[in-house]
């Protein structure tokens, strides 16, 4: 197995905390009567948890927590804790406790709650939010309905066990009498509420939310074009604001025309700002740059566009590309800079294989491309706090990245976090939020900083690069015996840049006798950074259509081969845990289920009576504790690029979908994600700096290209995970492998429409 | 510059250069949010607006080319049938994930549809291929359109690939 699944860990968030899986038998809630006479449950939760979540200092008489409210007309309020960026989370988690505390969804409001170390771990990455919340926000729902209950009995001085709760209202049942939560809400905010891991939660059969079809929260209020993204944010006294960067990454401002900026129209301030640290670039941190501030938009951004500024390192020629792809090249030739696995004997186990063969691989960088641009709004105020609101994935970090580089306490920083128009991990960043702040700061207003589509291509943290020399031995049966990959990767600052390792467990590691990864590096200067399915979403291409080719050299049924590399179902032993989480241990059954599902669902047996030149092609991955595996039937249009007729997806994330609304659109649109990724996207560095600039060179994927997709769950006795991110890889290699099933012709390299989408840079 | 514009049937006086896209003067000086700023160039669609009920990019309109044109917004849209058909039929299906996009798409579909009430998928592939969704919420994006058309759900286009 591979431990890449845990991304968050791997990876940003950055300052990830340490969340666990349940809450501790610390947390407890406490009670309270609202203000209208309602009920108010308060989480606590331990000194630990807390401390690791957001910004330190605050006052620990701030420490309280509405998780849920129960107003005397029924309505039932919950704070939804973290960010919504597309995921659903800020409808899934209000389920589950709406599931427990045994109310009807209709009477229940789901708010968005800010950054406070109250809530513990707050954050949108590595597909956690559902393991990570499951079970504590399932505990939340019971503890409330069984003080509701308890208030009840006490009203009607009769056995609790002769009470229950159901949509709303408790019932006694010998009498029929009944009462609304709403009604016994503030006699149950006087009762001492249950410890947590004390309360018995439903059996599933009973689930009347839970698994449920459950539409986004705010979805209608999206459509009515009401405010709810960051770009959208409107505070009293706002200015609009622009922030101007070296196109090559770690340039800096010699000098800029400043005075003229400022004598244009509806210009109010222009500055030159200077960044923090000189790995600023690649630390994703504030940067040098000129800020424009204005009364409106665009009267800030047509004055950017007169900016004539000086920037130094304007010529880097081994950063591009070109110079990638030749020394990776080099580097292929020649020994490893260093082994990163062995297992046996790769050399003699090569010498005696039946057959050898050698394929290189290659993908390009890519940007996350959000629909909706980096921007934030902020606030500074008189006493030298700053209040931001910002579309973010990591308000935690971001606040924390503020207070430092504007060097005021982090208890000064109040964020918001709007809905955001897609993360994808870009959001896990927070250069947008300190740019923001340093302007606001500088300018003692509230600015909203939005960058124009060019700056948010230009200023990412890309999805590396790769490029993987595997080697392979067949036994005369066809099955693998020998298996070597040299990654030629990158580094910055001394280390393999952020999301450009290969983990040592990484499929086949552990399934093939001698087996050895290696590892060759090249200095980058371009950021780097994790985007939905860090790693995945680009091993997966490499390996999974290399172990295509064996299956074809060896004479195998691709889906045979990797049913016996996977072998019989058995559990393998349980990885430890990695910061705080539990990792469940990795099943070969379930490997095996979603294989034979999608096999069976999209007709893989009967592939070979396809018509010619058109194939099928299938590929595993198991990452985020997800289990997918992917079949794509596709042609060939007569200009060449690929024709994909319909897409198969088998997945298995547990034994309870908490929304299907969500699941299913979740598996689909990260499917034609990665379409999108294998056919088109490509971003190419030239001299130190990004070419590509907006939509008309980086061809998202669009309706006409967007095939039927089919998806099955399979449910299995497993604790659920999350959904976001391990749909997207297997479609990938799934492709390529259709196309050399249609054609004959192997895709080694990304994007599959190099030639046709990019023949000439801009 | 002093314009008088019609944005969802109410008259409309703003200041503004001739050159300033109509995107920033619904935006910034209407307030009118709800039309999103996606690419600047006519590429991704999440600025698409109605000019006379044809489907327009706000980011590339000049308000001195807009005249008398009538201007519907993702604010307004539900006051036609077809528009709050779609934005019925978008919300029954739960289309979007982060939603950014889905006021273009809106705005695309419900022009789609009050000129033809029953688009083949070929139809649907032609008259969204302006419209990004990052998020790749396409297939439900197909389904609601068919929805709010009362057509049949299923995607014909397989079919006629084999």
């Amino acid at each position: 197995m591979n431990s890449d699944d845990a991304s968050l860990l791997r990876d940003p968030p950055r300052s990830a905390p340490s969340p666990p899986a349940r809450l501790s038998r610390r947390a407890f809630l406490t009670a309270s009567v609202t203000a209208g006479g309602g009920l108010l449950l308060t989480l606590h939760l331990p000194a630990a948890a807390r401390a690791a979540g957001a910004p330190a200092g605050r006052p620990a008489s701030a420490e309280i927590n509405p998780f849920i409210s129960i107003a005397p007309d029924g309505i039932v309020t919950i704070m939804a804790k973290n960010p919504e960026i597309g995921q659903g989370m800020k409808t899934t988690l209000p389920m589950l406790i709406a599931e427990e505390l045994d109310v009807e969804w209709k009477n229940v409001r789901a708010k968005q709650a800010m950054l406070d170390p109250i809530y513990g771990p707050q954050f949108a990455g590595g597909s956690v939010g559902t393991p990570l919340n499951w079970i504590p926000m399932q505990q939340v729902g019971a503890a409330g309905r069984q003080m509701l209950i308890e208030a009840a009995a006490r009203t009607w001085n009769v056995p609790l066990a002769e009470c229950d709760a159901a949509k709303g209202l408790v019932r006694h049942r010998p009498s029929g009498r009944a009462l609304p939560y709403g009604t016994l809400a503030r006699k149950a905010a006087a009762l001492t509420p249950p410890e947590l891991d004390s309360v018995t939660l439903k059996n599933p059969r009973d689930y009347t939310i839970i698994g449920k079809f459950t539409g986004g929260v705010d979805s209608a209020r999206v459509l009515d074009g009401d405010r709810l993204f960051g770009i959208d944010v409107i505070v009293p006294e706002m200015s609009y604001a622009v922030y101007e960067k070296a196109p090559v990454f770690g340039g800096r401002v010699v000098r800029a025309n400043i005075e003229e900026i400022r004598a244009l129209p509806g210009v109010r301030a222009a500055f030159i700002a200077r960044g923090s640290a000189p790995d600023a670039a690649i630390e994703m941190g504030l940067v040098d740059g000129v800020a424009i501030v204005a009364d409106r938009w665009w009267d800030a951004e047509k004055a950017r566009r007169k900016l004539r500024v000086e920037w130094t390192a304007q010529h880097r020629p081994r950063q591009s590309t070109q110079a990638f792809e030749q020394e990776a090249a080099r580097l292929m030739q020649g020994a490893a800079h260093s082994i990163l696995r062995r297992d046996g004997d790769v050399d003699a186990a090569l010498a005696r294989a039946a057959k050898v063969l050698k394929a290189s691989y290659s993908y390009p960088f890519l940007a996350h491309a959000t629909l909706e641009p980096q921007n934030c709004t902020a606030h500074a105020k008189p006493d030298g706090s700053v209040e931001i609101w910002a579309p973010t994935q990591n308000p935690g970090a971001g606040a924390r990245l503020v207070a430092r580089t504007l060097g005021i306490d982090p208890g000064k920083v109040k964020v918001h976090m709007t809905r955001a128009g897609g993360g994808f991990g870009r959001r896990l960043q927070s250069d947008f939020m300190v740019e923001a702040a340093m302007i606001a700061q500088r300018t003692g207003r509230a600015v909203k900083l939005l960058w124009d589509r060019t700056q948010d291509f230009h200023h990412d943290a890309y999805r590396p690069a790769g490029f993987h020399a595997f080697t392979a031995g067949l036994a005369a049966s066809g099955k693998p015996v020998a298996f070597r990959d040299h990654f030629v990767t990158f580094a910055q600052n001394g280390r393999v840049a952020s999301s450009a390792n290969l983990p040592r467990d990484h499929f086949p590691a552990g399934y093939v006798p001698s087996l050895e990864f290696s590892q060759s590096l090249i200095q980058l200067d371009v950021p780097t950074g994790p985007m939905r399915n860090p790693g995945g979403n680009a091993l997966a291409f490499a390996f999974e259509s290399f172990i295509d080719e064996l299956a074809h050299a060896g004479g195998l049924d691709p889906l045979a081969l990797r049913l016996d590399l996977y072998g019989p179902p058995r559990v393998l032993p349980t990885p430890p845990s990695q910061g705080g989480l539990r990792i469940p241990p990795f099943d070969t059954g379930r490997v095996r289920g979603v294989l034979e599902l999608v096999a069976r669902k999209s007709g893989w047996s009967r592939r070979t009576a396809l018509p010619a030149g058109t194939g099928m092609g299938l590929a595993f991955y198991y990452s985020h504790f997800g289990y997918v595996a992917e079949v794509v039937k596709a042609s060939v249009n007569p200009d060449g690029t690929p024709r994909v007729h319909k897409i198969w997806a088998a997945v298995d994330i547990g034994r309870q979908i908490v929304n299907p609304a969500g699941a299913y659109n979740q598996v689909q649109g990260a499917v034609l994600d990665g379409l999108g990724q294998a056919l088109h996207l490509l971003i190419t560095v030239e001299n130190g700096r990004i070419v590509q600039g907006n939509f008309d060179t980086y061809h998202l994927l669009r309706m006409d290209e967007a095939p039927p997709v089919e998806v099955h769950f399979l449910l299995s006795d497993n604790e659920p995970t999350g959904l976001g991110e391990p749909a997207l890889p297997p479609v990938l290699p799934a492709l390529c492998n259709a196309l050399f099933a249609a054609t004959g012709t192997r895709i080694r390299s990304l994007p599959i429409n190099r030639l046709h989408s990019h023949g000439t840079t801009t | 510059m002093r314009y008088t514009i019609r944005v969802n049937g109410r008259r409309r006086v703003v200041e503004s250069d001739a050159d300033t896209p109509l995107l920033w003067v619904l935006r910034d000086d209407l307030r009118l949010t709800g039309t999103k700023f996606g690419c600047g160039i006519a590429y991704c669609g999440a600025c698409t607006v109605h000019l006379d009920g044809v489907p327009a990019r706000a980011c590339v309109t000049p308000i001195s080319a807009v005249g008398t044109a009538a201007i519907v917004t993702i604010e307004g849209i539900g006051r036609s049938e077809w528009g709050r058909r779609v934005k019925s039929a978008w919300l029954d299906l739960d289309v979007m994930q982060c939603g950014y996009c889905q006021a273009g798409q809106v705005m695309s579909a419900t022009a789609l549809l009050a000129k033809n009430p029953r688009p083949t998928d070929a139809d649907i592939d032609e008259a969204m291929s302006n419209n990004i969704c990052r998020c790749c919420t396409y297939t439900r994006i197909r389904a609601a359109i068919k929805r709010a058309a009362g057509l049949p759900a299923g995607d014909t286009r397989e079919a006629d690939h084999e």
